[in-house]
């Protein structure tokens, strides 16, 4: 899983039928001390993220784990959403 | 699997269910000899690994299999703790031994 921080949405009409009413969020990769890192990801919202919130997203084919998206067509989905970072 | 060090842990409160209790933790991922290579992901952890310990960690989906039967969305997970390693660098190899030059007939 990696950090990421909500930057905006997608809306699509005409897509695949399984990914109706699932929200599309942008994301931004983000190191654990807040730094931006490279590149953008769509992902699955299964939390209810807003913009600009923290998140974990999960990639890959673990991402059909995620509550309601079994068998959907997707390869990245916001898990969590983070309350705290503790570095030591 | 990689190996990774142990650097931190997330907190969040609204998450996916199948990922109530589990323990997420920041890793940061070592080469053999104990260097930072590449960036910090969040792992799930079946361990109990703590701050600054030795780990190893897999991706993909077989990360999710160590919490079976619950299906956790994870693709990264922390499955064991490291007590030591031996490794030794591996020497450069010689082009001479590998790739001779054709012989001249």
């Amino acid at each position: 899983m990696i950090l990421a921080r909500v930057v905006g949405t997608v809306v699509a009409t005409r897509k695949d039928p399984r990914l109706e009413g699932k929200k599309l969020l942008i994301l931004k990769p983000v190191s654990p001390d807040g730094k931006d890192e490279a590149g953008y990801v769509i992902s699955v919202d299964t939390v209810g993220a807003g913009n600009r919130e923290r998140v974990i997203a999960v990639a890959g084919s673990s991402a059909r784990m995620a509550e309601g998206c079994k068998d959907l067509p997707i390869d990245n989905a916001i898990v969590g959403i983070v309350d705290d970072v503790h570095l030591d | 699997m990689y190996l990774g060090r142990v650097t931190g842990c997330v907190w969040a409160t609204a998450k996916d269910p199948g990922l109530n209790g589990r323990k997420l933790l920041i890793v940061q991922p070592l080469t053999p000899d104990l260097r930072d290579t590449g960036k910090r992901v969040v792992c799930a952890d079946c361990t109990g690994a703590g701050a600054g310990e030795i780990v190893y960690w897999l991706r993909g989906k077989e990360a999710s299999f160590p919490f079976l039967p619950t299906e956790v969305p994870v693709d990264t997970a922390v499955v064991g703790i490291v007590d030591s390693i031996h490794f030794k660098p591996a020497e450069p190899c010689k082009p001479a031994e590998h790739a001779k030059p054709a012989r001249k007939r």
